[in-house]
């Protein structure tokens, strides 16, 4: 595994999330009719929050000036497990799935109880929406894991997510449709997206992951933004190796194209949520598991 | 072959012409005269016997005699009553209810005489579809929602049972078999075929040819469909289709008793047929609509044909009997029932009694015919329901016996407890006289078929007796 | 071409959980249309070409695909839907139940007794599932569309384990069952009419009068 490659991975992670917001939001203003905002205005945001000062309530503990730290942490050690383009990831080795799966359930972890910390009735409220969302998705990310380890035969990540091509198309082409679309659920669910949650809301009762995250302020929102564009990425790169079954073998060739298909995968994401409104609140369980009967029906194929 | 070929073709024929005569007072006379027909050549089929071949289709042996005859006489006495029936009830149109009958007929005429399995189901299902728009006659809430449920779960039962003759064909072919949906090839097959798929079928022919006869768990429709069909329509339904349900029911039997061990099968129907006597009688007490109460005696019956093939031995030949006894009786009832609905302008049994002081006639005949269905002596019913009995007695199943002794009286009671006050007692005073009057050609078709079930069960005439016992012969386990 | 076979009975899976977890039935309805496209394809993959294969494939696209949804279109268009009639158990419940017998069909699949051509295939397993699938609309729905849309659905199971005889048995069977089904829906239509004019809604669940007095 070359320096390079290190290198790049490092820098790709560091710079590249908050462009993908910008992306997602210039597709839908396109569709609207307006202009929209600048392509790079997340990074403008993280930039202003970065030189404000922060409010801490009196009411709140430690748990609260933890949340948005663990969660920025754990999302970057998972960063450094997943593979991006046809490369391997930094750290990588037999089990390193589970350890994935659970570290983004940690950021949640701590997401939720920060907001719970605060003692406000809103807070908790959609503390309890997303923990009950997240529930029913979890499980669909195991199984989805769980097959395609069966497919490849591998417990890395690197092995496991690589292993996709052409060939495995033709011979489980109906597993992997399945295994696409419920991951397609899970891509939007897991990032507050439409149909499953509303990003533009500023309705405190619609809200699931927006009003977790209402009362931080300055550096610690800063952190929190981009730790939620991280998260895009980091799902975003997982379904990318699912949903595309193409390999290229020039190294820089590679990346390139694994950052156009990202940036594709934005604007799919904006079109989704410019196509669609917003799922009744009750709609969102019974989705959710349709996408996880929908990848236990996929496990159930590649079992066989 | 062409005694059979005609008995199918005629009522089709007969039926085509009923759709075509534009008057409806002339309309219902086709129907008797097809029915003398078809009775004189199903005599004459029935006296004519060949020997099958094991590539037949179509062929006519002792079991198929025995149900020909059985509706061949209930429809004749059904067609009579029609005439006046329909007169009485001018204002309906009967262009559907007389095709439909007739196009009844020719199906029944063809699933007794069907030896290829498929054919026999397309028969059945045609009895179905057409049976659906003659429950719904009255054209009322009720009826559209009893022939709702009856259509959708007959429907399901009949794809059921298609389902099972899949499975016995495709367990021809694991087997290395040519494969055959022929009843006497399959005989042949029988012991050869992999279990599983064969008890598989089995299950789903029973499940489904079992919805279609009314056994319980799957006769939640009998009770509607009979209450709010007309008459002559339930007579036929009870003792017309019930009975084909019942014949796919023995076809497979006839396959699976080939087959080795048999107790399984064995288990089965006689746990299905107690079963379905136990629902019927539970629900045959305080029952206060009386063509309800005939709809769970139906139900009652058909456990009680489940509970004999599934006895074996003297069982066998009280089953065969009861059919022809069944039928007679359902028949007498249902037209009866259809005269004291007219009479009272209701089912109910709180507003239709003293039948005997309103109706005379019927009233008596509703009275004796309450006592030929529930099986008294006289009436060939006791013969072959006391047959079934020793047959359970014989084989050493005592419990089996004490049980179904226990629910037949159960049954009668309950029964009884409607029939009684109905027939007795005087016409509630506030209710206005209804035009209905007894007429011979109202009464005469369930006397007839009394006075024959009174008949067969003193002395059963040897021609007859020789049908039963060949058709006995063939559902007896070959050692 | 076995393998495009399996991937078209997938999909027939797929629409199984479409059409138990669906409000609308005019989804319902275009779902087993489309699940008819599948299955009336499945016996062209599955075996050798010949005419007669030919002209079951087109008699069986025609009656599942075309002439049946249609009828049911257009009987729903005469019916005017103002409530959301809850399945017995919900919505859930429905996909939750799909998902169970699903894995219970896959379970009995693999402990039947099958020629040496059928082994690895997913007919089986997939007709035991949509049958099912088809038992449970059947129950739980209220409306009666809903309900002929789940006796069709079991038809579609009836009619996928019927294929595996196509070569060995003749198709009169497949056809008079053809026949049939079509007949059957006919009348189930007529009568849906019927019940709409008289109760001004198709919702089974107002058809209480007749039952067993308390």
């Amino acid at each position: 595994m070359l320096l390079a490659d290190f290198l790049i991975h490092l820098l790709l992670v560091a710079i590249m999330p908050p462009l993908l917001f910008g992306i997602i939001n210039r597709t839908k203003a396109l569709i609207a009719g307006r202009t929209g905002p600048p392509l790079l205005q997340t990074y403008y945001d993280l930039y202003r929050l970065l030189r404000k000062g922060t409010v801490f309530s009196k009411t709140t503990t430690w748990v609260f000036k933890a949340g948005p730290i663990v969660t920025l942490a754990t999302l970057l050690i998972a960063s450094l497990l997943i593979p991006l383009g046809n490369h391997h990831p930094p750290v990588s080795f037999n089990g390193d799935m589970i350890l994935f799966a659970y570290l983004l359930a940690l950021g949640r972890f701590f997401t939720t109880i920060a907001a719970l910390d605060t003692g406000s009735c809103f807070e908790w409220m959609g503390s309890v929406r997303e923990v009950s969302f997240s529930c029913l998705a979890e499980p669909v990310v195991f199984i989805v894991l769980l097959s395609l380890s069966r497919l490849s035969g591998s417990l890395s990540l690197s092995g496991l997510l690589t292993y996709s091509s052409a060939m495995l198309w033709m011979t489980s082409g109906a597993a992997m449709i399945m295994l696409v679309a419920s991951l397609f659920f899970i891509l939007l669910a897991e990032n507050c997206r439409i149909p499953f949650d509303d990003p533009n809301t500023h309705l405190e009762l619609t809200m699931i992951h927006e009003v977790m995250a209402l009362d931080h302020s300055g550096p610690a929102y800063g952190m929190i933004i981009y730790g939620a564009t991280l998260k895009l990425f980091i799902l975003g790169a997982f379904f990318l190796h699912v949903a595309l079954p193409l390999r290229i073998s020039n190294g820089y060739l590679d990346w390139l194209f694994f950052m156009g298909s990202i940036i594709l995968l934005s604007v799919v994401v904006g079109l989704v949520e410019s196509c669609m409104a917003r799922f009744r609140m009750t709609r969102v369980p019974q989705m959710l598991l349709s996408a996880c009967v929908l990848s236990t029906f996929a496990m159930i194929l590649v079992l066989r | 072959m062409l005694p059979v070929t005609l008995l199918i073709l005629l009522p089709l024929l007969g039926a085509i012409t009923a759709l075509l005569i534009p008057s409806n007072q002339k309309r219902p006379w086709v129907l008797p005269v097809v029915a003398c027909l078809h009775l004189a050549l199903s005599f004459i089929a029935v006296c004519y016997s060949t020997e099958s071949s094991t590539n037949d289709w179509i062929h006519l042996d002792a079991i198929g005699k025995v149900f020909l005859l059985e509706f061949s006489l209930l429809f004749c006495a059904c067609s009579f009553y029609a005439i006046d029936y329909l007169q009485y009830r001018h204002e309906r149109d009967n262009r559907v209810l007389c095709s439909g009958m007739l196009v009844c007929l020719s199906a029944m005429s063809l699933t007794v005489v069907a030896h290829h399995l498929g054919l026999l189901w397309l028969a059945i299902e045609t009895t179905t579809l057409t049976m659906a728009p003659m429950v719904y006659f009255n054209h009322n809430a009720r009826s559209i929602e009893a022939t709702w449920k009856y259509m959708l779960i007959c429907s399901v039962g009949i794809a059921l049972a298609l389902l099972g003759i899949l499975f016995l064909a495709y367990s021809t072919v694991v087997a290395g078999l040519e494969p055959s949906l022929i009843l006497e090839e399959l005989q042949g097959y029988a012991s050869r075929l992999p279990k599983v798929w064969l008890n598989a079928a089995f299950i789903f022919m029973l499940v489904g040819y079992g919805t279609k006869m009314g056994l319980a768990p799957m006769h939640t429709w009998k009770p509607d469909a009979y209450g709010e069909a007309p008459g002559i329509v339930g007579a036929m339904m009870a003792g017309g289709l019930a009975n084909c349900g019942f014949l796919g029911l023995i076809r497979i039997y006839q396959i699976c008793m080939h087959s080795g061990d048999v107790r399984f099968f064995h288990y089965v129907l006689t746990g299905m047929g107690l079963f379905s006597i136990a629902v019927a009688a539970l629900f045959l007490v305080r029952q206060t609509d009386f063509k309800r109460m005939l709809a769970y005696s139906s139900v009652e019956h058909m456990g009680l044909f489940t509970l004999a093939l599934g006895l074996g031995g003297k069982a066998l030949f009280g089953a065969m009997l009861h059919i022809i006894a069944n039928g007679l009786g359902k028949g007498v009832m249902f037209l009866i029932s259809g005269n004291i609905h007219r009479a009272f302008a209701s089912k109910n049994m709180e507003l239709a009694q003293g039948t005997m002081k309103r109706a005379p006639w019927s009233g008596a005949l509703f009275l004796l015919g309450f006592f030929g269905l529930t099986g008294s002596p006289p009436f060939a019913t006791f013969a072959s329901e006391f047959s079934i009995f020793s047959g359970a007695l014989e084989q050493g199943h005592l419990l089996i016996a004490i049980t179904l002794a226990i629910l037949l009286s159960v049954a009668f009671l309950g029964m009884s407890f409607t029939v009684l006050p109905v027939v007795f007692g005087d016409p509630p005073a506030k209710r206005q006289r209804t035009k209905y009057k007894d007429t011979i050609l109202l009464i005469a078709p369930s006397m007839t078929l009394l006075i024959l079930l009174a008949i067969i069960g003193i002395w059963l005439p040897s021609p007859l007796l020789d049908i039963l016992n060949s058709a006995t012969a063939l559902l007896e386990v070959p050692k | 071409m076995n393998f495009v076979a399996d991937q078209f009975l997938a999909i027939v899976l797929l629409i199984n959980i479409v059409i138990l977890g669906t409000r609308r039935i005019d989804i319902a309805i275009r779902a087993i249309s489309i699940q008819g496209i599948f299955i009336g394809l499945v016996p062209i993959l599955m075996h050798n070409f010949s005419y007669h294969l030919l002209a079951m494939t087109l008699l069986v696209l025609a009656v599942k695909a075309i002439f049946i949804p249609w009828l049911l279109l257009r009987a729903t268009r005469k019916v005017h839907f103002t409530e959301d009639v809850r399945p017995l158990f919900g919505y859930s419940g429905n996909i939750i139940a799909c998902a169970l017998t699903t894995v219970l069909a896959f379970a009995i699949a693999t402990h039947l007794p099958l020629t040496t051509a059928h082994q690895g295939l997913l007919i089986v397993p997939v007709s035991l599932a949509t049958i099912l699938a088809g038992a449970i609309n059947l129950g739980t729905r209220r409306k009666a569309i809903d309900q002929v849309v789940g006796y069709l659905l079991l038809e579609n199971g009836i009619f996928l384990f019927g294929l595996l005889l196509t070569e060995t048995m003749p198709l009169m069977v497949e056809a008079g069952a053809l026949l049939d089904l079509i007949a059957g829906i006919f009348v189930m239509g007529i009568i849906i009419n019927h019940i709409n004019r008289e109760f001004s809604s198709i919702d089974t669940s107002h058809m209480t009068a007749l039952r067993e007095p308390e």
